[in-house]
């Protein structure tokens, strides 16, 4: 029996790749906690408000579960939540957090996100993504005449990905051993 | 089905719950217009969807309309066909139906006009004859119809009645070769006879070569033949042939020049003038009179009649002035001076009396005469020669109304 190269490296990396199990209180507790910090925190750090926690908190858990409709659902619930606490009519994060999840499963399945490199593009990248499409859908949905500041969104890109990193290797403590 | 839900299970969740948080979204969101978004949504994706199917649906049923249930499409074509022949002969009827109405109209023009008695009857069939010329109409005995009586048209003559049925006469047309009418030209009063040949053209007889008879000119009935009152148009000259004795000339009837539908029979016919050359109702134009006389006549500058008239008037005159009376005094007596001059402007006693000044007619209006027939057209327009009509001339002619005007053949 032979296989191709890219079907071994998919099978291979499947092996590789270990689903990150956790506690449903961390499930539980961890976006709540991000969420908090959304709102609370830059009440006395204003500058900690460019920090999209519940964003960070949706890559992870959707990277580590390795999987595409529990990283969709996670991205749902944090969105929606996020959505709830703020003046945007519910759905905006709720749609844009929902495909980070679903996309940010579909990459953990292929690579290894216990890179740190990784999760450092990875961040950035899904940041850029939120951001974008979150602007897309308001132009698109609300009719909102905004513009998009790409300078500022890729060094805040790059700033919440650094963060990211360390969050992540934070998190990693709270995941169950198998 | 089951297999396609787990292969793509993934992504239908994933487009399900964005699907559900767009629901969500649309409920909470109102455009400028303060309608929710779902709603606005819901139209905007729901009415192209519906265009598309209703153009589908049109399309569809246009193409098996067109193009499949075309089974009944040759009776179709069949029925329009029948209806377009059908449609086709009732427009040659109408058009038949207006020209007859045309002819009526002429014919009760010309039938109210013409002084002759005359019955209007319809042609309804013809001679069974190869080469003879003869048509039947619905008149006969009991209308009054005669063998003999003239068949007329507003445009000319026709032919004479040769037969009388009670409900029904046979007609001898102008063009039969067995026809013969007498006939006059117009332009030089010459005489002859008018003959069928059988053709569409007529020849007329018993022209002496030396008389002048040109291409154009009219004939009219002369009247001789008794058969045809006098003054009827018969038809134009259409070839003139030199010939020893007597002219060939071709003429082409005008009575039948509009087909041969309506026809007048005349029960007594009434002779008439024969139009001049020079077309009636030519405008004539009469000068105002001088300034400062009557407007009346002018006083006739010798007393009218013969020279008998004129010398008695005379002789009364000298008579007058020397205060004679003829035939009182004694034999012997002394005549009375005939050799003595009158003074100017003295008339003589039985002269026309002295016209009444009427008021001035207005300048450079044209007038009509006396002579005018009752049926003169406007104002300021008399007929010019004979065809003013004359009644003195001959008490058996009328007034030249029998012809319509716009019948009458023009002079060239």
């Amino acid at each position: 029996m032979s296989y191709s190269g890219e079907e071994r490296i998919l099978l291979s990396s499947q092996r590789e790749g270990q689903v990150s199990r956790f506690h449903v209180a961390v499930m539980v507790l961890v976006p709540l906690a991000a969420i908090l910090f959304q709102v609370y925190v830059p009440l006395f750090f204003q500058f900690l408000g460019y920090l999209e926690m519940p964003l960070l908190v949706v890559v992870y858990f959707a990277l580590m579960r390795r999987s595409q409709i529990g990283g969709l659902l996670i991205g749902a619930v944090i969105g929606l939540a996020q959505d709830s606490l703020s003046k945007a009519p519910l759905g905006m994060f709720g749609i844009v957090k929902t495909m980070v999840g679903y996309f940010a499963a579909s990459v953990g399945v292929r690579l290894d996100v216990d890179n740190g490199v990784i999760r450092l593009f990875l961040a950035y990248f899904f940041y850029v993504f939120h951001q974008f499409f979150y602007w897309l859908m308001a132009r698109a949905l609300l009719a909102q005449q905004v513009g998009f500041d790409w300078q500022r969104t890729l060094i805040l890109g790059l700033l919440n990905a650094v963060v990211a990193v360390a969050l992540f290797h934070f998190l990693d403590k709270l995941r169950e051993t198998t | 089905m089951e297999s396609f839900l787990n292969r793509y299970r993934n992504i239908t969740v994933l487009l399900l719950v964005i699907f559900a948080q767009l629901v969500l979204l649309a409920v909470q969101v109102r455009n400028d217009q303060d309608v929710r978004m779902i709603r606005v949504w819901t139209v905007t994706a729901v009415t192209p969807l519906a265009r598309v199917m209703e153009s589908l649906r049109g399309s569809s049923i246009g193409f098996v309309r067109d193009y499949i249930l075309l089974h009944d499409t040759h009776q179709e074509n069949r029925r329009l066909q029948a209806e377009l022949d059908r449609m086709k002969v009732e427009n040659t009827f109408l058009k038949n139906e207006l020209n007859m109405a045309e002819r009526a109209k002429a014919l009760a023009v010309f039938q109210e006009h013409t002084p002759s008695k005359t019955v209007a009857a319809n042609v309804i069939g013809s001679g069974a004859g190869t080469n003879s010329k003869v048509v039947f109409t619905d008149r006969g005995s009991t209308s009054g119809i005669q063998r003999g009586m003239a068949v007329v048209t507003p445009d000319g003559i026709v032919g004479t009645v040769i037969e009388s049925y009670p409900t029904a006469s046979e007609i001898l047309l102008i063009t039969d070769p067995d026809f013969a009418a007498g006939v006059v030209s117009q332009k030089t009063g010459v005489r002859g006879t008018l003959k069928g040949q059988g053709t569409p053209l007529c020849r007329v007889d018993y022209v002496p070569f030396e008389e002048k008879v040109d291409v154009g000119d009219w004939f009219y009935t002369s009247g001789d033949d008794r058969v045809f009152p006098r003054g009827f148009p018969v038809g134009i000259v259409k070839a003139v042939h030199p010939g020893q004795p007597f002219k060939e000339i071709l003429v082409e009837p005008s009575g039948m020049h509009r087909g041969l539908e309506d026809v007048l029979i005349l029960l007594e016919g009434v002779h008439q003038t024969i139009p001049s050359e020079q077309m009636a109702y030519q405008p004539v134009y009469i000068a105002p009179p001088p300034p400062g006389g009557p407007a009346g006549p002018a006083e006739p500058a010798a007393p009218g009649g013969t020279e008998a008239d004129k010398l008695r008037a005379h002789y009364k005159a000298v008579g007058d002035a020397q205060n004679h009376k003829f035939g009182e005094g004694l034999p012997g007596s002394k005549p009375p001076d005939f050799n003595l001059a009158l003074k100017p402007g003295q008339a003589p006693v039985n002269a026309p009396p002295k016209a009444v000044p009427q008021p001035s007619l207005p300048a450079a209006k044209p007038t009509t005469t006396a002579a005018a027939p009752a049926s003169s057209p406007a104002p300021g327009l008399r007929p010019s020669g004979p065809a003013a009509g004359d009644p003195a001339a001959d008490p058996q002619t009328p007034a030249p109304a029998a012809v319509p005007v716009s019948e009458r053949p023009h002079n060239e």
